[in-house]
């Protein structure tokens, strides 16, 4: 156990020069590339240099470049974002609150796309250049090609207008949204918490084709990976042991290669999490999904400089947590990779 | 006969003399080019897979080229307002329906890749340059440099590309120009990783040891030997980043970062469409989606086929599946 945790502290360690250098990147990116934050902030309306002025005062940026620096990587240590200019209170909060309604989606989408592509990609290698093969890779590649935003759109046309299943936006229904009250920020858990069988049913729905456009963005990347990662197992002399020792075939597929076939797939979890912050972009923006993905591309349609910052931000460390954990996790799984 | 050989053999020798004419690094990328089309003539007999992406990509672009010369080819005007009836469902005369604004969404549609097109090549082609240059450098010298850059890398690479590209597109203003260089950003450290790991095999090996030997320069090594040996690498990879950069450039525009609106476009239209989705006008958002997959279909099968030829592995593979 403690090489264990001393694994976790050294990956730990290694964790903060990348996160200074993604922070470093992402304030480059913000204020020293072209391109001038305050006019785009009051774009193209016709204000006068007074104005202009005073906003570079208000957001510092009358000062000098490091010291800018400094200001903010402070900010960021004390866990100070600035106040949002549309309503005025701290970004930090605003990014908390719609926060959970983010990952729950993730989650959610993450599951979607586990099953889809798991199951798919393992049912092409064990049916390896047969018609279903090639059903299977179709598809797993038209998902590739298919963008999200069209996808999530045409679901909404199916199933909320033509034939009325599922609601088309938000997280919970008008009604009961006045009388349900959150716990944790994750609804699903907050009506299992409360034990309302109402409020979850109309949860569920609401999730349920968010979380599948999302998916899906995911489903070919992963069936893909699994397939190529199964078909190389199975060749493996491992295989050709517990076929012969007579293991049924169900069994040294289930659980003799797929345990092997998914440890390649599992390192790149923390890259396939970015894919799906940036598909949550789309999502969220579709289904009028309350999280920070739609949060920052309103900051960003109404020019709302400290939002956008802090929400860049919050998901630069969101997503290094995730590859901190992606990697303690594996080496918990993979007894080969050493403490 | 071996006085007919004797002519044979002079023949041949000239164009040995050419070989030794100095060649820059330019007119080396370039022969490999097209030793590899040529090489690709024969490969492509029973390419399927490459075959149809290219027919894909070459249609689109004539499509997309011809529409924008001659607006009027369908009959109906793709940006001209009141030029049809309002929000029709497909017919007869307007293939695709039409729009709020009265306009025919067929010749919209065949218009409509413009600016996908136009981003998607020159963002690719921009970060492909950078991108391989920087690895090729930062894999050959190594050092404090390569940690740097590749940490630098690996943290844009960690960072969700498409909100990298919408902070980007935001900071730059909207249009073609800054898409171009968003894209390109956001792909660089693919290219990047690429080409380093290529290096970092290729500067083991023992030929590069020899050139070294006998006093090559370290630049004349990464454009001479290094660098070549990394092409077939980035031409993999670039096709699967177009049918990528399609897509980016489609959510932009559907995020209203892309071109102003009288001008088609596939993402904007998507947007617009979305506005009448309660009405049903399903028209308005299936047709250009529809255009958007196919075109980076086009591109990842283009992607699949070259895998298949530049990587002997893989060909061998799928030969003996």
């Amino acid at each position: 156990m403690s090489r264990i945790l001393r694994y976790v502290s050294q990956r730990l360690l290694l964790t903060l020069p990348m996160l200074f250098i993604l922070l470093t990147v992402v304030f480059l990116i913000l204020r020293v590339l072209p391109g001038d934050p305050v006019s785009a902030m009051l774009g193209g309306r016709n204000v006068s240099q007074e104005v202009m002025e005073s906003y570079r005062v208000k957001l510092g940026f009358d000062k000098p470049l490091l010291t800018q620096y400094v200001d903010y990587l402070g900010g960021i240590v004390r866990g100070d974002f600035g106040n949002s200019l549309r309503t005025g209170r701290p970004v930090l909060y605003e990014l908390f609150i719609r926060f959970p309604a983010t990952i729950e989606l993730a989650l959610w989408g993450m599951l979607v796309a586990v099953l889809l592509g798991f199951t798919s990609g393992v049912i092409a290698a064990t049916r390896a250049d047969r018609p279903l093969d090639h059903a299977i890779r179709v598809f797993h590649i038209s998902s590739f090609a298919m963008p999200l935003f069209w996808l999530g759109l045409m679901l909404q046309i199916i199933f909320c207008v033509k034939l009325g299943w599922f609601p088309v936006a938000g997280r919970i229904g008008g009604r009961l949204a006045f009388s349900f009250h959150s716990i944790t920020g994750f609804y699903v858990l907050d009506a299992i918490l409360r034990w309302d069988g109402k409020a979850l049913l109309d949860i569920l729905r609401h999730l349920v084709l968010p979380a599948f456009t999302l998916g899906i963005a995911l489903t070919g990347l992963q069936g893909r990976m699994t397939r190529a990662s199964m078909l190389e197992n199975l060749n493996q002399d491992y295989v050709t042991t517990a076929r012969s020792k007579g293991v049924p075939e169900r069994l040294v597929v289930l659980q003799h290669t797929l345990r092997n076939a998914l440890i390649p797939i599992i390192t790149v979890f923390g890259l396939q999490f970015a894919v799906l912050m940036g598909g949550a972009v789309l999502t969220e923006t579709i289904f009028s999904w309350p999280g920070i993905a739609s949060y920052l591309v309103r900051a960003i349609e109404a020019r709302d400089y400290p939002s956008i910052q802090g929400a860049v931000v919050f998901i630069a460390l969101f997503i290094s947590a995730v590859n901190l954990f992606v990697d303690v996790f594996y080496s918990v799984i993979d007894p080969r990779v050493r403490y | 006969m071996p006085n007919r050989e004797e002519p044979q053999r002079e023949g041949s020798r000239s164009p040995s003399k050419l070989d030794t004419v100095r060649r820059s690094p330019l007119s080396i990328i370039f022969l490999r080019l097209v030793k590899w089309t040529s090489r690709g003539r024969v490969a492509l007999q029973g390419q399927t897979i490459l075959k149809i992406g290219l027919v894909i990509v070459i249609a689109f672009v004539l499509m997309t080229v011809i529409a924008n010369k001659f607006p009027l080819i369908t009959g109906y005007h793709p940006t001209l307002y009141r030029d049809a009836p309002r929000l029709q469902p497909p017919s007869l005369h307007h293939w695709m329906g039409t729009d709020h604004l009265q306009r025919d969404v067929f010749s919209r549609i065949l218009a409509g890749g413009y600016a996908s097109l136009i981003v998607a090549f020159s963002a690719v082609a921009l970060s492909m340059a950078a991108g391989s240059i920087l690895g090729w450098i930062s894999g050959f010298v190594g050092g404090w440099l390569d940690r740097v850059l590749s940490l630098a890398m690996d943290a844009i690479y960690s960072f969700p590309s498409m909100i990298l590209a919408i902070v980007l597109v935001a900071m730059f203003g909207s249009g073609i120009a800054p898409m171009i260089w968003a894209v390109a950003f956001v792909y660089i450290p693919t290219y990047f990783r690429v080409t380093r790991a290529e290096v970092l095999q290729v500067r083991e090996t023992t030929y590069v040891e020899a050139i070294r030997a006998v006093g090559a320069s370290s630049a004349r090594i990464i454009v001479r030997h290094v660098a070549p040996n990394t092409v077939n690498a980035i031409m993999a990879v670039s096709s699967f980043n177009l049918a990528d950069a399609i897509l980016t450039v489609a959510a932009l525009s559907f995020l209203g970062f892309g071109l102003p609106p009288p001008a088609p476009d596939w993402g904007f239209d998507i947007q617009n469409g979305q506005k009448f989705l309660q009405s049903g006008a399903w028209w308005l958002i299936t047709f250009p989606g529809l255009m958007i997959i196919i075109l980076s279909l086009g591109f990842g099968l283009i992607g699949e086929g070259i895998s298949d030829l530049v990587n002997p592995r893989r060909r061998r593979k799928r030969k003996r599946l």
